[in-house]
This record gives C-alpha cells, structure tokens and sequence, in this order.
C-alpha cells in the first residue's frame, strides 16, 4: 500500500540501523515525544534492531495518561446524569479516574458512546434536541483542530445542547519542562510529527536555541523513526544542535494555516495540570470567553470536583528517575493496575505499571512450566 | 530484564488500548463478549467454577464425547449465538453466520457436522421479509455445508428489549475414529498455518457501520470450512489442532494454543496474508487485523515436516487458496504469542483485554 508498505520496508529498515550503528560512537538518550512513536517501537521491535549505546525513553505525549484525575472525575460526574448523552474517543473510556472508569458507567446505564469524530457528537445533539450531549475534548494539538470545529459547528447551528468537557495539552511546555529539571537526561528529541502536522515547527525553534537540543520533528512509521534517530545522533555525534523536519512529506513549518486560525478562535492558552507531572504553565487550551456557553464544566457545575493525587505516590520521583517503584511503600499493595494511584502505574509506559506486569508475567510463565 | 523491556512486556500487553489496567468489574461490560481476555475471564472464573466437569473444562470448539453403543466415532456438540448488527452485511447475513459459525466450530474439531438446531429470538416489529430471507438464507447455507436443521425454538420480545434478531445455533457431528485433533496437543517445532486472508469479516462489518468505502468493497469471508477441513484431514495425518479465529481474531485463537499446549507460537508478520483494503480500514480506524474477527477462516497446527505438504493441499480448495505458513511453534516463551516484525524487531501479541477500541495516539 503507497504512503505505508515503503516505510516499513525491511531492507530500508536495515539499511537504516547500519548506519545509525556506524555513526554512534558512545551512548546517547533520546525521548519520543508521542505516544504514537511509543507505540510504533513496540509494535516493531525497534529497540531490539537499534545498537545497545542508544536509549529511547518515552515522552509524555499520551494524552490519555497525562489526564489529570480530577478532569476523569468530573467526565465521570457528568456522564453520570441521565440526561447526558456522553461522547468520547474510544479509549478514553477505559482510564480510572477515583470512582472507576467510564466503561463501567456504561455498563451500569449511562449513555457513554464511542465517536471517531466530535462532529459525529455535534450530529447526536441535533438529532436528540431534548438530550444533553457531551463530548471529550482532550488531547494535543492533534485532536484540537476537530475539537475546535465541533465547537464552532455547535455555535454556528445555534445547538444549545451540546458542550465539551475540555482537557487539551500542548507539547512544546512540556519538552522544556523536562529539559528544565535539574536531573534531566534527555539528549535529543524525536519531535511530534503530526502535533507539526497542524501547527507547524516555529515553536520549537526557540526550544532548540535555549536548551541546544537536537529536535528532529519525526513521522511514525519504522523508517520514519530510524531516520528520525539517525538524524539526531548525527546532530549528538558532530556537538550540534538544530531543528530539523524528517516528516516533510505532511509537515511544513507554517502547518495547517486553516486549522490553526480556527484553534485560536476557539481557544486560548492556560495552565494545565498534568497527570503525575502537576502543573506546567502555559500547557493547555480552553474554550475563549465568547464560546463559554459550550464549556460542559460551567454548564454541570463540576468545577469544584478537585481530586488530589495520593500523597503517598512518588510517581513525579519515579518519572525523573530519581527513584525505582519498589521504592513506594504503596507499590503492589494499595496501588496496583486495577486501583493506580498515580500516572506511573496508569499508563502502559508506566515505570510502576511495567514492573507490576513483568512480575505477574512472570508468575504466570511459572505456573505454565 | 531491563527496564526497557520490563515496559515493553506491559506496553505489548496493552497495546491498541493505552493505558488500559486491567480491572476487576463487577458488572458485565461489552468486553466481556469480545473473545479476548475478559471473555475468557468470565469462563475461568464465573461458568466452569458453576458448571465445569471433565468435557467442559477442556475448552475446545467443540464438546466431543463417546457414546455409549457407539464405538466407530465420538459425538460432537457445540453451540453459538448469533447477535450481529447489520444484520445483512456485505457478504452475507446473520442466517448465514449462524449456520456457517456452528458447521466451523465442529469441523475444526475433525468432526463431519450433521445436525443443527437453531433457537430465535426476535424483537416485536421486526419485518417478516427479513425473517424468510434470513431463514431462506440459512436453508442455503445448511444445504451448502451438507447439515440438516432438524430442531428450532422462537421466542419474541418487546419492542427495545433485543436488537432485531438472535440467533443461537447448536450442532452435532461424528468424529470418526483414531481422529484426535486439541487446542492442548502443538509441539515445539510444528508449523502455523492459516488457510487464507485475516480481518476481513470484521472489517468489512466495522466499514458498514463507520460508513467506510474503499476501491474494493470489503466482504465477510464467511463460509462453511468442513469441506476444506475434510480435504485437510485426509491428505495430512500431521495435524495436531485447528481452530476458527473468530471474535478476537488470530491473536486469540492462537493465544488459547499457546497456553492450553504449554508452548510458545512464534508468527512473521511479512507473511501474514492480508488484503489490501482490509489493511487499509485497519490503519484508518486504528485496528490490529490479528483482533479482528474472521467467520470462513482457520488456523491449523501441523509437524513441521508436513507443513508445505498441507498448504500445497490447502490451496486446491477455493477456501484455502491464499493459506500460508505464518509461524511455528516454539519451547521457548511458554504461554505466550510473539510476533517478529517487518522490520526485524520482535513483539509479544497477548490476548486482547476487552473490545479493540480506537487509539487516539
């Protein structure tokens, strides 16, 4: 298939690996921003191929990890009321937030429904006028163009039943978040290739002069990865630091101009709080003063739910790498997959939930033999 | 291990649905019914601690057991519900299915299906055209597969309360003697044969109800397999089980191999056959073909020396022209499925945790 098959060619692949293993002459650290990236390296096995000297640690660019409990409990308070028609990407519905997930509202009689498009949720409020319809809206500067636009769809129909529950993240704060922290490890990042995809490049740039980072903004297929790795050791290996765009078969530097008019009409920067990070200025989007009618947190009065992280996790510690989970008196007794605690032990690439899981594999490959 | 691959291990376990724990519920969700994880959950732990004994517990397709008189074969018994929404999809339709699922169920247990009994259970107002179509279409479909309808119970409920029709279809067959094919008999160094293109009955639904269209329209594969099957059994005395890889798709068929025959099953993704337009759904909505689920399709383990023997047999049938060899079977890893990438790395391929839902990242 054209735009797939060539990038996930075995002999571009190795070709690839060849040469990341004749430039890299000691060991270098690098972060995917994207959980899709994560994703493609696990399905593909790119760790295994690369040489031992280079570590990819993965980023914080799942949105569904980095959002924050309360904003969970309060989709949770929402999707609750029968009059709500409650509408999300698909997995969403499995996070936990304090008082379980959103899979077992449904189970219990909420009407939680799956969409692949919020507009889909902007045609569920016109077609059930006497329902309230509610939709997810979180997420990076990926999913914010079509959030945007059920906003702005909503309005321009005069819907006054549909809202969004908003919880939007933005990556180039937390990229010099983590390169502000005193014991930061990170050497060069694989940048957001569909995050660019709508917003461009520009912002990096500052990020690469201040911090002298590499940043190769990258796609997600196998090649694209292993040439967007290349690309930073050669940048690591000669001492320089520049933004480079790897993925410019979608990426340009301006992105999508129609798409980013629109996001700036429909929201404004904010503070935000990041599941198991805390709060990063400046790291999120709302809704403008002049689209509050379609803000879900106003209109159910579900401000005031504020759920605390619990103060006996050390997941910020564990993030940093400045402590191991068995570290945690709360590890493997009161915080486990089922009842987390804290972001490490929620998310797949989770440091708690890792060595929770190699644990019971193990256990279970025990009893096999 | 690692720390890298300590993560690995869990990130595979969870791919396709992010963070996704685990968690202990106490009310049946949609999962439950997705042939992965929680539905073998609810088998473990709630129906055979109630029901279980030594036929049950074996868990394979199908029952078999000797009859008393009856020395020359063992009898075997199956039964499945039928609960697809469209009801008539491209390719077929859910009189079809529920024939063609029960006919599978015994043949890929060496059995010659023979009998079948069918219970419906029908919303009020559900249009009788489209009941004799669908039981037109099942006399089709059983006539096709050589069986004969011979029982069948009606129930209607009210208006809201079902989703138009469930069909629930029970089978019985002969397994003629000295045939001994289970889930719990692969060995290290057998062969992994899969008898034609995956995903295509589940995508070809999911592209109905997203209201996806592509150059080539995708169509279930459903189909009757005991024809193949008996074409397999006869010309290979090497094949040690075979399976359906119907809700939760190849990874779970193979998943249930791997632990119930204490081995590990090593699959190569460059050649797993695929069609094109199913691939392409797949990438679109986020889906992993090896979770999808397939209605004319089987997977099969053989001696490896009879491997190629048997996909040669295989693709005379024109069930089994796109069947391949995909994998082997391994002493290492016991339990569990790994998968060696287009591109050279490796991934564990675990049993699905509940429904495949769409990743947004």
């Amino acid at each position: 298939m054209k735009f797939l098959d060539e990038f996930r060619d075995g002999a571009a692949v190795d070709k690839l690996v060849r040469a990341i293993r004749n430039r890299v002459t000691r060991p270098w650290t690098i972060m995917e921003v994207c959980g899709g990236q994560t994703h493609t390296i696990v399905k593909y096995g790119i760790d295994e191929i690369l040489p031992e000297a280079i570590e990819l640690v993965h980023g914080p660019g799942c949105p569904v990890c980095v959002t924050p409990l309360e904003v969970l409990d309060r989709a949770h308070a929402i999707a609750s009321r029968p009059d709500v028609i409650f509408c999300s990407f698909g997995d969403m519905l499995r996070v936990p937030g304090s008082r379980g997930d959103l899979l077992q509202l449904k189970s219990q009689g909420a009407d939680v429904r799956v969409v692949y498009s919020p507009l889909d949720a902007v045609q569920i409020a016109a077609t059930n006028p006497a329902r309230e319809v509610v939709f997810f809206a979180i997420g990076f500067e990926t999913t914010a163009p079509a959030n945007a636009m059920a906003v702005a769809l909503a309005a321009r129909r005069g819907l006054t039943n549909f809202s969004v529950l908003v919880s939007h993240v933005l990556v180039p704060p937390a990229i010099a978040a983590i390169l502000d922290a005193p014991d930061n490890r990170v050497q060069a990042f694989l940048g957001p290739g569909h995050v660019c995809t709508v917003v461009g490049f520009e912002e990096y740039e500052p990020l690469v002069a201040r911090f002298r980072v590499p940043i190769v903004i990258t796609g997600f297929e196998p090649v694209d990865m292993l040439e967007g790795i290349l690309r930073t050791v050669e940048q690591l290996e000669a001492g320089e630091a520049r933004l480079e765009n790897q993925y410019g078969r979608v990426v340009t530097r301006a992105g999508n101009t129609a798409s980013v008019a629109l996001i700036a009409d429909v929201f404004e920067v904010c503070d935000r709080k990041w599941r198991g990070v805390g709060s990063i200025p400046g790291s999120g989007w709302r809704l403008r003063d002049k689209y509050r009618a379609f803000d879900a947190e106003e209109r159910f009065s579900v401000q005031a739910i504020d759920t605390e992280e619990s103060s006996i996790c050390i997941s910020g510690l564990i993030l940093r790498g400045q402590k191991k989970p068995h570290d945690c008196p709360a590890f493997g007794t009161i915080c486990t997959p089922e009842t987390p605690l804290g972001a490490t032990m929620v998310s797949a690439e989770g440091a708690c939930a890792a060595y929770f899981a190699y644990g019971r594999l193990k256990a279970a490959h025990a009893g096999a033999v | 291990m690692s720390d890298s691959a300590t993560a690995k291990v869990l990130v595979s376990e969870l791919l396709g649905s992010c963070p996704a724990p685990f968690a202990g519920y106490d009310r049946v969700l949609l999962g439950h019914g997705s042939g992965g994880r929680l539905s073998a959950d609810l088998v473990s732990r709630l129906f055979l601690p109630a029901l279980g004994n030594e036929v049950l517990n074996r868990l394979e397709d199908q029952a078999s057991c000797v009859l008393p008189g009856l020395e020359s074969a063992r009898l075997a018994i199956t039964t499945d519900s039928f609960v697809v929404r469209p009801i008539f999809f491209p390719g077929g339709d859910i009189g079809r299915l529920a024939v063609h699922g029960t006919v599978n169920d015994l043949a890929v247990g060496g059995a010659t299906p023979l009998f079948l009994a069918a219970a419906f259970i029908l919303e009020e107002g559900l249009p009788l055209d489209d009941l004799r179509r669908i039981a037109e279409s099942m006399q089709a479909a059983a006539a096709e597969a050589g069986v004969t309808v011979v029982a069948g119970d009606t129930k209607v409920v009210d208006r809201g309360k079902g989703d138009q029709i469930f069909i629930t279809t029970t089978g019985i067959g002969l397994i003629p003697h000295g045939r001994a094919l289970s889930v719990a008999s692969a060995r290290p160094g057998d062969r992994v044969v899969v008898s034609g293109t995956i995903g295509d009955h589940g995508m070809a639904i999911m592209s109905v109800r997203e209201g996806l269209e592509f150059e080539t329209a995708l169509e279930s594969d459903t189909a009757a397999l005991n024809g193949l099957t008996e074409l397999m059994l006869r010309s290979c005395d090497g094949i040690r089980a075979m399976r359906d890889p119907t809700r939760g798709g190849v990874s779970s068929a193979l998943n249930e191999i791997a632990a119930a025959s204490g081995v590990g099953v090593e699959l190569v993704e460059r050649a797993l056959p695929l069609r094109d337009s199913v691939k392409a759904a797949c990438e679109i909505l986020g889906l992993d073909p090896l979770y999808v689920a397939n209605e004319g399709k089987l997977i099969a383990i053989v001696a490896a020396a009879q491997a190629d023997d048997l996909v040669s047999a295989m693709r005379t049938h024109p069930l089994g022209r796109d069947a391949a060899v995909i994998g082997a079977v391994v002493a290492e890893h016991r339990g569990t499925v790994v998968m060696k990438s287009v591109a050279g790395g490796s991934r564990i391929v675990p049993m699905l945790a509940g429904e495949q839902l769409p990743r947004i990242c």
